[in-house]
This record gives structure tokens, C-alpha cells and sequence, in this order.
């Protein structure tokens, strides 16, 4: 039997499961999207969009599959602490993808935040307006299954000129005594001039292989100023599929930062669509691999409309075996005059078996605008190590600040003033290899 | 604003100057490829079996095989069995002087500037051997005996077949095999003619060599093949142009070009592509859908395409360069340009796999009216290519709000020591740069054109002397009025 036939069968047994607990506004988009994943299916090497990361072979592997939450007696907080020390924030608890927590949904200063399922109920209106409203499920395979399988994850709403005190922090944890396949919905809608930081974290407490297949969908309404930054730090045996889909209005903000530190396979999907003019998109991503990791960024910048600028940064240090993979992309639509979009990704590689692989593309169709791109791929700087030798610094400490020095570019576009500093710390003990891959776990299974 | 938006468009509405259709009476074999055809083809050149087993192979795979999909391009259906495969200007069996050359094709290609009589040539400040090629069959191949004093062979792919089978059969789809692509297998399979050129050890080419290509015929595809193998330590500058006659449907011309260059050898390979683009309206015109690849076989080798794109419907190519020897280098410089329908899709592949390996790419991509135009380019670091280095730059000038300028570079890097750089910019003519010529007593129109000129000039300074000059009447014809 095939990969698609296999799933489809599942959704088919698993339906009344999957259709408990949240609302028709879900369940109603369910067999569209079955249907739509049945024909595209998950992809290949085959598909341009996918060249370098072999999703299909990671998929045809045998997950558990839940469809109820099954909830270990575990107490999340306890289990775990934060690698980012004296960070305050709202903390939201996702369990191999299902909301963990009594409260359901909380609210502060009229944003309210918790439980996708939940807020199916509550939010009828809302969900009727942006559920699955920017998921692009006719040519991404892997986001229709994320659509026709959608149980929960987290769902945030904030009002006009709404302003959080606190980010939002959404901490995503896998433990299973199985191999476990999950998959995450989120939806967030920030109102006109609201102004929310979220920050999603990885983790897998437990040293099985964990398959996520996240879906989160962004709307930014006009005036609106978010950020959103992703702490991606799994073991080396899981695989994780990140598809964002982002609407931009006018005049809004909108700063992404994915940040992967460690992971088995991830490959993260960034679909912008600036839909309003004098918008500012910023995308930035940093990924640290070794071992024998994959990690493939892909950002798609869509300039719809005049007046917008768009900024890329992607930047990745590959040690070991370790392979990455960039794919950026700008469209620039026909009329969108007076468009700035800057792309670029550097790449450094560490040990002569790690592989990169880049591919900045640019689409333009209006005259008056101003795109480039840059892609590098090098080394360490020889000259630089010898003129911090010749001062008396050890090698081991000129390459670690050169690294530092590379990946600061990124971390330092973090906004959140807190955050920043942690992930930098954070960064440089993942350099020096001193990061634990997952926290509380005595089993290396790097 | 509204008296440059004039100009521009005045700029970008020249005409075809090499439109015009040889009155010559012509040998052609019926519409329609099958198994048969190619023998028939075969049969007409009178080819050894060898090389008819090699047709046939590859017409068997091609017939396994589906046009590809994946470019820029928007391309009507071809309909392969509407396509004549072989047509031949009639004329005398063997040519021993300029007199024995039809009239008819002579003025034919007097008319395109193609010099066929070396006595006029040499009259000139400096001559280049050609080998002219009308439809399927090579016409006439000029100075091949104060060639072959220096022990250069140079001649048609045809005669080559007939004249040294070994060295044919030693290269030819060693370099692009006959299962390469699609285009590929078909060229493979109904080839015509084209050139072959052999430079023997340590020789320094004298003279400039060229083919020139010309569609004439009605209905046909051009289906041709060049062969250049360069000697240890040689040096050879190799031309191709190439023009059709104005036609309401689109023609094929679908060509493979392999060159082989070995230890301390050096090719520079220039195009001046000029194939009749359809006209405003974006009907008729050729479909250049050519496969180029060169190899710098040994140590030191150096391979350098240039070109300058101006015709064709739609332009679908990568000259690419396998640089398999230690220390060997390859260039890839282009100009491309699109008006009115005009598509192009078009780059370099740069594989290396030696040590110290460099290479450098210099894409420049103009498209205006309603043209879409592509930069698309692979730059490979194979796992033992140490130190290996790549520069590339591609920057797209849009003249014009309802044209398409886009870039897809291919950075796959499998070793540490490599450093591969790429960048690439997206702009119009800037006002200010226009304000600035204004202001120091150029017009508009002129200002245009010196910007342009200057855009592409570094492309067109790789370009041998002629064919410069030629390239940029051609940038001025083709964006007429403006350049100057």
C-alpha cells in the first residue's frame, strides 16, 4: 500500500476520534483537505520546493498515532526547566501536540491565549473568519494533512490595540514511551495595532523518535507589530516540519526568528504574504547542526502589493556529517512597484563531510523596485585565526568567537531585550557543545 | 516620465534585420520522426553503422522520454510530428573553390556579413574561418588548409564522420550523452550537420574559428552538432551565430555542443545568438532549446563561454563546465536579453571536481516589454574539490513595468575548503543615473543606451573583436534606437 493510501485510511478509521472535541469549524475543512492530500501526498526529492530534504521516507516510517491526549502523569512545569533563566513569560503547554493545562484559555489584557480545540467553541466567528483561511492546502501536501488530521495547539487572539506585558511563550513538548507521530495547529490573529511577542520552543524529553507536522497560520492585521521567534531544540531522532502561513495588512510589523539548535530532520516552511502596502517583513533563521542532522529552511516572501520591504537573513554552521539546506524565494507581483526585498544566506561548514545547499531565488515582475540576493558558502577565515593566534588566543577559542561573531548576525535581530541575550548565551554553549539536547535526559542519543 | 516611458518604448521596438527567406531549391524528407526517418537521415550522410547504431539508441530512449517541465517557460506544445528533420540546400556534389558554392547561397550569406570567399577575407584586417551551415547540411568550411598546415582539423561534423572516425567516435557524447536530456536524446537521434574542430598538442589556433547557422528551409528543425576537442596545451577561439528567416510558426532548433579540453588547453567558446525572435505580437519565432557542455579534462584546462542572447521565441540553455582537472578554470559570461514575447531561461552549470578548481559566472539579464527573462545556474562543490572557488554575479535590468526579470541560483557544496559566493541584484534604470546624463547635455535616448552599453559591457569585452562589435549592433538593433 503507499505512503498516501496508508494515511487516508487512517484518517478514514480515525474520523468520529478526530472529530471529538473541537468544533464544525475544524471538522468542516477535514475531507477537503483529505482529499487534496490524497493527490499531492507527502513530498519527495521529486518536488522543486522539497530538493534537498526527502519528507515521504521520514513519513513512511511507523509512528504511533494518537487521537485521544494521553496524558502521562507527568507534572510539564516541574519536569521541566527553561534553558533561558529568569524569563517571564505566559507559558502555554503543548503535549505531543495537545494542550496541557486545567485553564483552557487564559486572557490578559484582552488577548486571549490557550487551546485550539477550546477556542473552536468560543470563537465561532473568528474561526469562521481565519481558519484555514491562509494554510495553503492545494500544493503543499503536508499542510493538508496537518488540516484534515487538526485536533489542537494554540490558538491566540489579541484586540485592536491590544498590548501584552509578557510574551507569550509557547512550549512544545514530545515525551512518549513510543514513537510518536504529532501534529500542531496554531492560529493566531493579532488585530489591528496590537503588539504581541510569541516565542515557540521545542523539546523531546524522551529518547524515542518523534514526527511533527505543525501548521500554524498568522494574521496580521493593519498596524499590527509581532514578533515571533522559534527555539528549535529536539534530539537527533526526531523529525519536525514547521509550515507557517503569514498575512501581512498595511502598515504592520511582522519579525520571524527560527532559531534551531539541535534536531534530527527539520525542515521549516515560511510563507509571507504581504498583503498591505508600506509593510515591513523581517525573516531571519539560524541552524547549528552536527551529527548526522538535516536541516532545510525555506522562506517564501510574497510582495503583493507596492510600497512593502522584505529582509532574509539565513545563516547556518554545519559541523560533522551534518547537512543544511536553504531555499529562499521573493516574489515581486506585477505592480508591486517601489518594493525593497533583500535575501541572503551564509553558510559555514565545518568538517569536510558536511554538505550545504542553497537556493535564493528572486521572481520579479515590476520595474521599479529594488531586489538582490547573496548566497555564500566558505570557512572559518584563516587570516583572522592567525591574527587572534599571533595575540595569544588558543585556536579553540578564535574559532568559537569567529562562530560566535557569525551567528551574532542573526540572534541580534532578536527583539525581545531579554531573550536576546539568553539566546546568545544559549547559542555559544551550543557551540562549545555544552547544551543539553534535551533537558533531564541521561540518555545521549545523539 | 511620460517622454521616457516613450523612448524606452521606442527602444524596445526594433525590427528583425535577417528575416528574409533564400529563394534555393531544397532537398527535404517528409514531416514526422519514427524509427525510419532516422534511418533515412542516416542513409543521406552516408553514414557508418556505428554512428546509426548511435542514433538509433538514442531515438529509442528519447521515445521513453517526456519534455521536460520544470523551467520559467511558457512553450506552446511541440508537436514532434509536424517537424521536417532533414531538409539540403541543392547544389553541387563536391566544392573544391568559392566558384563551385551555389550563387544563391553565397549572397545568402554575403547578405548575413558571413565572408564564404577567403580571398575577400584576407583582404580584411583579419579573417576567421568559418564553417556555414544552412539547415542539415554544413555548405562550405573556409581556410581549412592553411588550417590543416598547423595540423588543425576543421570541418564539418559530416565529413569528420567520414574522415576520422576514431577521433569522432573516441568524443563525440562523451561529454553529453545521448540519455543527457530530452533535447538531448532527439538531437541525438536526427543530428544534421554541424562542425567538428581538433587542435593538435601545444598548437596556438591563428585564426578565429566559427560556425555560423542558418534555418532556412520551411518547417524544419535544426538539429546540429559541434565537437571541439582541444589538445594538451592548445588554444583555439571558437565563434557560433546563427539567424532564421521571419515565420508565422515556431521552428526548433535544438543543438548539442561538446568541447573537451585537456591538460594546460584553452577554449574560449562565444555565441552571438540571434535566431529570429517572433514578432511584436510574440508569433512565430525559433525555440532554442540547446544543450552546451565543455569538460576540462586534464590539469590547468580553461574553458570560457560568452554570450550575448538576443533572439529566439524562447532561449533554453546552460552552457555548463565540468572542471575535472586539478587546477582548471571556467568562465561563463552572458548577456541576455528579451523584448516583446521573448522568454528566455538561461544560465551555467559549474560541476567542480578537482583540486583548486575555479570558476566564475557574470550573468546579465535586460528584459523589457512583455518578456520574461530567467537566470538560472548551478554552481556543484564536489566532495574532493579542495580549495575550490566560485564567484557568481547575475543582475536583471527590467526596462519596463510588464516584464519579468528572476534569478534561481543552485549552490550545492560538498567540501569545507570551498568558497562559494553568489549575489545578484534587481533594478531598473535608475533616475538618477538618467538625471545625471540629462544634466550633461545627453538625451534620454542616448542616456539609455549608454547605460545599457555599460551594463553589458563586461560580458561583451570577452567577446573576440568582430563579434563585439557585432554583439552590440545587435544590442542597438534590438533595443533600436536607443544604444549607441
Amino acid at each position: 500500500m503507499n505512503l498516501e493510501s496508508s494515511y487516508v485510511d487512517l484518517y478514514m478509521a480515525n474520523m468520529d476520534l478526530l472529530r471529538e472535541g473541537v468544533s464544525d469549524i475544524i471538522n468542516k475543512h477535514r475531507s477537503d483537505a483529505i482529499e487534496s492530500f490524497n493527490l499531492l501526498g507527502i513530498p519527495t526529492k521529486k518536488v522543486e520546493k522539497y530538493k534537498y530534504t526527502n519528507l515521504a521516507e521520514r513519513f513512511a516510517e511507523d509512528f504511533e498515532k494518537y487521537f485521544t491526549p494521553k496524558h502521562e502523569a507527568v507534572d510539564l512545569p516541574s519536569l521541566f526547566t527553561c534553558d533561558v533563566p529568569d524569563f517571564d513569560t505566559y507559558k502555554v503547554y503543548i503535549l505531543n501536540g495537545f494542550y496541557y493545562g486545567d485553564k483552557k484559555l487564559l486572557e490578559e489584557n484582552g488577548v486571549v491565549f490557550g487551546s485550539l480545540a477550546e477556542a473552536s467553541f468560543k470563537y465561532l466567528e473568528l474561526f469562521e473568519k481565519y481558519y484555514n483561511t491562509l494554510a495553503d492546502n492545494q500544493t503543499e501536501g503536508v499542510t493538508a494533512l496537518n488540516t484534515a488530521f487538526a485536533q489542537d495547539g494554540v490558538f491566540i487572539y489579541a484586540p485592536k490595540s491590544a498590548t501584552l506585558n509578557k510574551p507569550i511563550q509557547i512550549i512544545n513538548f514530545l515525551l512518549s514511551e513510543e514513537d510518536t507521530f504529532v501534529q500542531t495547529r496554531n492560529l493566531f490573529v493579532f488585530e489591528e495595532n496590537s503588539n504581541v511577542r510569541v516565542i515557540i520552543c521545542d523539546h523531546t524529553l524522551s529518547a524515542k523518535r518523534f514526527l511533527t507536522n505543525a501548521v500554524t497560520e498568522v494574521y496580521v492585521a493593519p498596524e499590527a507589530n509581532i514578533e515571533l521567534v522559534r527555539m528549535q531544540n529536539e534530539h537527533n531522532l526526531s523529525t519536525h516540519v514547521t509550515s507557517d502561513y503569514v498575512q501581512q495588512n498595511e502598515k504592520s510589523v511582522f519579525i520571524s526568528n527560527t532559531i534551531t539548535l539541535h534536531g534530527g530532520m527539520v525542515r521549516n516552511n515560511i510563507n509571507v504574504v504581504l498583503n498591505g502596502e508600506y509593510c515591513e517583513n523581517h525573516t531571519y533563521g539560524l541552524f547549528l547542526s552536527d551529527k548526522i542532522q538535516h536541516v532545510d529552511n525555506y522562506a517564501n516572501i510574497d510582495h503583493a502589493v507596492p510600497n512593502c520591504v522584505s529582509n532574509e537573513l539565513f545563516k547556518g554552521v554545519l559541523d560533522d556529517k551534518s547537512t543544511g539546506a536553504f531555499n529562499g524565494g521573493i516574489m515581486v507581483r506585477r505592480d508591486a512597484q517601489k518594493t525593497q526585498a533583500y535575501q541572503a544566506s551564509n553558510n559555514l561548514l565545518l568538517t569536510g563531510e558536511a554538505r550545504v545547499y542553497a537556493k535564493p531565488q528572486l521572481e520579479i515582475y515590476a520595474d521599479d523596485v529594488k531586489c538582490s540576493h547573496g548566497a555564500t558558502v566558505g570557512q572559518l577565515d584563516a587570516e583572522a585565526l592567525f591574527y587572534m593566534q599571533s595575540r595569544g588566543i588558543g585556536k579553540r577559542k578564535a574559532q568559537l568567537l569567529q562562530l560566535y561573531g557569525f551567528a551574532y548576525d542573526v540572534v541580534q535581530k532578536v527583539g525581545i531585550e531579554a531573550l536576546r541575550e539568553s539566546v546568545a548565551e544559549l547559542v555559544r554553549k551550543r557551540l562549545r557543545g555544552e547544551l543539553a539536547r534535551c533537558e533531564n535526559c541521561s540518555i545521549n542519543c545523539g | 516620465m511620460e517622454e521616457q516611458d516613450k523612448i524606452l518604448h521606442e527602444v524596445t521596438s526594433g525590427e528583425y534585420k535577417f528575416g528574409f527567406v533564400t529563394n534555393i531549391e531544397t532537398e527535404t524528407i517528409p514531416k514526422g520522426l519514427h524509427e525510419d526517418v532516422v534511418r533515412l537521415i542516416s542513409a543521406k550522410k552516408e553514414e557508418p553503422e556505428w554512428l546509426l547504431e548511435f542514433r538509433l539508441k538514442a531515438f529509442r530512449h528519447w521515445q521513453t522520454m517526456t519534455m521536460p517541465t520544470w523551467s520559467h517557460l511558457d512553450i506552446s506544445e511541440i508537436d514532434y510530428q509536424d517537424i521536417i528533420y532533414y531538409a539540403a540546400p541543392k547544389q553541387k556534389k563536391s566544392l573544391n573553390s568559392i566558384d563551385d558554392v551555389d550563387p544563391e547561397l553565397k549572397e545568402t550569406f554575403d547578405k548575413l556579413g558571413i565572408p564564404l570567399d577567403e580571398q575577400k577575407v584576407l583582404a580584411g584586417v583579419s579573417g576567421y574561418a568559418v564553417d556555414a551551415v544552412m539547415d542539415s547540411v554544413s555548405v562550405k568550411t573556409t581556410f581549412r588548409d592553411t588550417l590543416a598546415e598547423k595540423g588543425i582539423i576543421f570541418c564539418s561534423f559530416s565529413e569528420a564522420v567520414k574522415d576520422y572516425p576514431e577521433l569522432v567516435k573516441q568524443y563525440m557524447g562523451s561529454v553529453v550523452p545521448y540519455a543527457d536530456n530530452f533535447f538531448a536524446a532527439l538531437n541525438s537521434a536526427v543530428f544534421g550537420d554541424g562542425s567538428f574542430c581538433y587542435i593538435p598538442k601545444g598548437v596556438r589556433c591563428p585564426m578565429e574559428l566559427s560556425t555560423y547557422f542558418r534555418i532556412n528551409a520551411l518547417n524544419t528543425g535544426q538539429f546540429e552538432r559541434t565537437l571541439i576537442v582541444a589538445d594538451e596545451g592548445s588554444y583555439v577561439s571558437y565563434l557560433e551565430g546563427c539567424t532564421a528567416p521571419m515565420r508565422d510558426e515556431n521552428q526548433l532548433h535544438a543543438a548539442i555542443v561538446e568541447i573537451i579540453v585537456m591538460k594546460d588547453a584553452e577554449v574560449k567558446y562565444s555565441t552571438v545568438q540571434n535566431w529570429y525572435p517572433g514578432d511584436k505580437n510574440g508569433k512565430g519565432g525559433v525555440y532554442n532549446f540547446v544543450t552546451k557542455r565543455g569538460i576540462c579534462k586534464g590539469d590547468r584546462a580553461k574553458l570560457s563561454w560568452t554570450q550575448v542572447e538576443t533572439g529566439s521565441a524562447i532561449t533554453w540553455k546552460y552552457p555548463s563546465t565540468i572542471l575535472k582537472g586539478d587546477d582548471s578554470y571556467g568562465e561563463f559570461y552572458s548577456v541576455a536579453l528579451t523584448n516583446n514575447h521573448q522568454q528566455a531561461d538561461t544560465g551555467t552549470k559549474m560541476i567542480h571536481i578537482g583540486r583548486n578548481t575555479k570558476s566564475r559566472i557574470v550573468s546579465k539579464g535586460i528584459s523589457a516589454r512583455f518578456s520574461n527573462n530567467s537566470y538560472r545556474g548551478l554552481v556543484k562543490v564536489l566532495k574532493g574539490a579542495v580549495n575550490a572557488r566560485n564567484f557568481s554575479q547575475c543582475d536583471s535590468l527590467l526596462l519596463g513595468d510588464e516584464c519579468g526579470a528572476h534569478t534561481f541560483p543552485y549552490l550545492e557544496v560538498e567540501n569545507q575548503t570551498a568558497a562559494v559566493e553568489h549575489e545578484a541584484t534587481t533594478s531598473k534604470i535608475g533616475e538618477d543615473q538618467l538625471f545625471y546624463c540629462n544634466q550633461r547635455g545627453l538625451s534620454t535616448e542616448d542616456a539609455v543606451g549608454l547605460i545599457v552599453n555599460g551594463y553589458a559591457r563586461e560580458v561583451i569585452n570577452k567577446l573576440p573583436m568582430e563579434f563585439a562589435v557585432e554583439a552590440q549592433k545587435l544590442l542597438q538593433i534590438s533595443l533600436e534606437g536607443g544604444v549607441g
